[in-house]
């Protein structure tokens, strides 16, 4: 069980940055960008490629990252340029990204065991330097070293790189450009009228998300061993899931609190995964089922918690009011 | 500074909906001047706008702007120079940005936009002492989302944002006209004191033929796609809404027709 909710956090943390790249198009540019099912894969499918050909694998995470930066500014151009509808320009890039992504691989599926990933790399050295000891220490202080995870490396050198990204994106929202950019996703006719190429604040912005996607893909096909074709399937409604349940969880009051809120619902969607998978009759295959329903839910639960309550709230006026009118007509009635 | 030359534009054209929107409209306007415009609906007033904005190419004829032709460059381009505040209150602010938010996307028009802090405390307390200028109590709450604040109060920044970095010409369309009486009158006040503050070259458009006659120095009465009259400041001063309606019915041989003009006040 203990186990289970580590192996949810590591993971939760790479798909963080997945769900920061969901949160830039979706919320800041209001742009439902369905890219993400094809670059999260060519980011994954890039980096694999490449390992397994002797490529230093940072180079091949960045570069898996570059490559989904690539496929998000088409989709751009192919709605700024193109006059394509955003929902539609999502769908071609991630239709036509399958074959792309599977000319890139060569195959449908690129085991990655035993070659040298950016995990194992900082895995040697983490090693070494004997961290998960240290960082043991005061589990066992405390008297709860079962409760300790069998290794901190993914979790430590993850934590490092969300915060990393997550400051990044923070400080680029503030920035003059930032501000444009996401003034385009709020009013986008104002932006024009300021002087500010709106086109080309939707390309870059898309270009940002799907990059973020595709370091997610790279990294996430690392810590899984393997790349394959269909990773990316509903990868967008996890994304969404994410970004929904972490912004209702932990609120959006400002840029950094949202940020924050959209990787810790990462991770808390992992988390529900894992407790789902351990209930008896639920399948590993239901997951995209679950993850629908999630979203749903999410979606529609507050909706109807407010409509009820507001209906609540009038019926039981109108019962007080007209007891009292009832009171008032039986008085007057005694009176005549 | 302002120069239209023969602007012609006609939308559907070769259709059955054909509209001549302008019909050859020639106009210079000079440093400093502040034109209102009236007309009836359709009479091309929001048209000429668009066309000065770069929202719109024309057809035919020219725009320059200090002299150095503009006619198609387009919009995003051109309001580096050009200001603009629109009719809806909605239009010209950005709702889930704040107050400084929204003052610091305006004060990046005037420049290309970098990666330094769109607000910083220098920025700050600029931003504050516009505010405190137009006194409606904005300079205290300027981590507010700017969606919180009412119509008026939202088209008063939308006057700040288009004014403050000095545009070259500031286009007006009717942008008091969603707002009730009173803060009609504050938006016209602002309006007043920004112009003439920052001694900008304004165009506005307006339905009220008296607010036509109280602001600025000049006056164009548009009809069918041309400006059939054109009042210069000495006339202006003379002018009622009665000598306007004449003016119309003299110039046209027609009755001044227009459900939406408010004739007195």
């Amino acid at each position: 069980m203990v186990e289970a909710l580590y192996g949810a956090l590591e993971s939760g943390l790479i798909y963080a940055l997945m769900a920061l790249g969901v949160y830039l198009t979706f919320r800041v540019l209001d742009f439902p960008d369905l890219t993400v099912d094809g670059s999260f894969v060519t980011g994954g499918a890039v980096s694999a490629i490449m390992i397994v050909n002797g490529s230093d694998p940072f180079l091949a995470t960045v570069l898996g990252g570059v490559a989904g930066f690539l496929a998000g500014c088409i989709t751009g151009l192919l709605h700024t340029k193109g006059n394509i509808n955003p929902l539609l320009s999502g769908i071609l890039m991630m239709t036509g990204l399958y074959s792309v992504n599977l000319r890139i691989m060569g195959q449908a599926n690129i085991p990655l065991l035993n070659e040298s990933t950016v995990f194992s790399v900082i895995g040697s050295w983490w090693t070494n330097v004997n961290a998960d000891e240290i960082l043991l220490k005061p589990f066992t202080a405390l008297g709860i070293d079962h409760y300790a995870p069998d290794g901190f490396l993914v979790i430590i050198s993850m934590l490092i790189i969300v915060i990393l990204i997550k400051l990044l994106t923070d400080w680029m929202l503030q920035t003059e450009a930032g501000l444009a950019l996401r003034a385009t996703g709020d009013n986008i006719r104002m932006v024009r009228s300021l002087s500010a190429n709106t086109n080309r604040y939707i390309v870059m912005g898309l270009g940002l998300s799907n990059g973020l996607v595709g370091l997610s893909g790279a990294l996430i096909v690392q810590y899984n061993g393997f790349s394959d074709v269909n990773l990316g399937v509903g990868m967008i409604v996890v994304g969404l899931a994410s970004v929904i349940i972490g912004e209702g969880l932990f609120g959006t009051k400002k840029i950094a609190r949202t940020t924050l809120a959209v990787i810790l619902g990462a991770i808390a969607y992992r988390i529900i995964i894992a407790l789902a998978l351990r209930v008896d009759f639920v399948d590993a295959s239901d997951m995209k089922l679950i993850t629908s329903v999630i979203v749903i839910g999410a979606l529609v639960l507050p909706h109807w918690w407010k409509q009820t309550k507001e209906n609540n709230r009038r019926k039981s006026k109108r019962k007080r009011l007209n007891e009292n009118l009832g009171a008032n007509e039986h008085a007057s009635a005694k009176s005549d | 500074m302002l120069q239209l030359n023969q602007i012609e534009k006609v939308f559907y054209e070769g259709t059955p909906d054909e509209r001549k929107a302008l019909q050859g409209v020639d106009l210079t306007l000079n440093e400093g001047d502040f034109v209102t415009v009236i007309g009836s609906n359709g009479a091309g007033k929001s048209t000429l706008l668009n066309i000065i904005a770069g929202v719109l190419f024309p057809d035919f004829g020219a725009v320059s702007i200090d002299n150095r032709e503009v006619t198609f460059i387009p919009e995003q381009k051109r309001s580096k120079f050009i200001g603009r505040v629109f009719q809806d209150p909605m239009a010209g602010t950005a709702p889930n940005m704040t107050i400084e938010e929204n003052l610091g996307l305006a004060l990046g028009r005037t420049k290309k936009r970098s990666v330094l802090r769109g607000v910083n405390a220098r920025k700050r307390e600029e931003f504050q002492e516009l505010l405190s200028s137009i006194d409606i109590g904005l300079e205290d709450r300027l981590n507010t989302k700017v969606g919180l604040l009412s119509g008026g109060e939202r088209q008063a920044l939308s006057l700040l944002m288009a004014t403050f970095t000095k545009p070259r010409i500031l286009l007006l369309d009717e942008h008091t006209a969603a707002l009730d009486p009173a803060r009609q009158e504050l938006i016209t006040n602002i309006t007043k004191e920004l112009v003439r503050k920052h001694q900008l070259t304004t165009l506005m458009v307006t339905h009220q033929m008296d607010q036509a006659i109280e602001l600025g120095n000049r006056l164009f009465m548009m009809d069918e796609g041309q400006i059939i009259f054109d009042a210069n400041a000495e006339q202006k001063a003379n002018l009622t809404v009665e000598d306007l309606i004449n003016e119309f019915q003299n110039i046209r041989g027609k009755k001044f027709d227009n459900d939406r003009a408010v004739l007195s006040s």
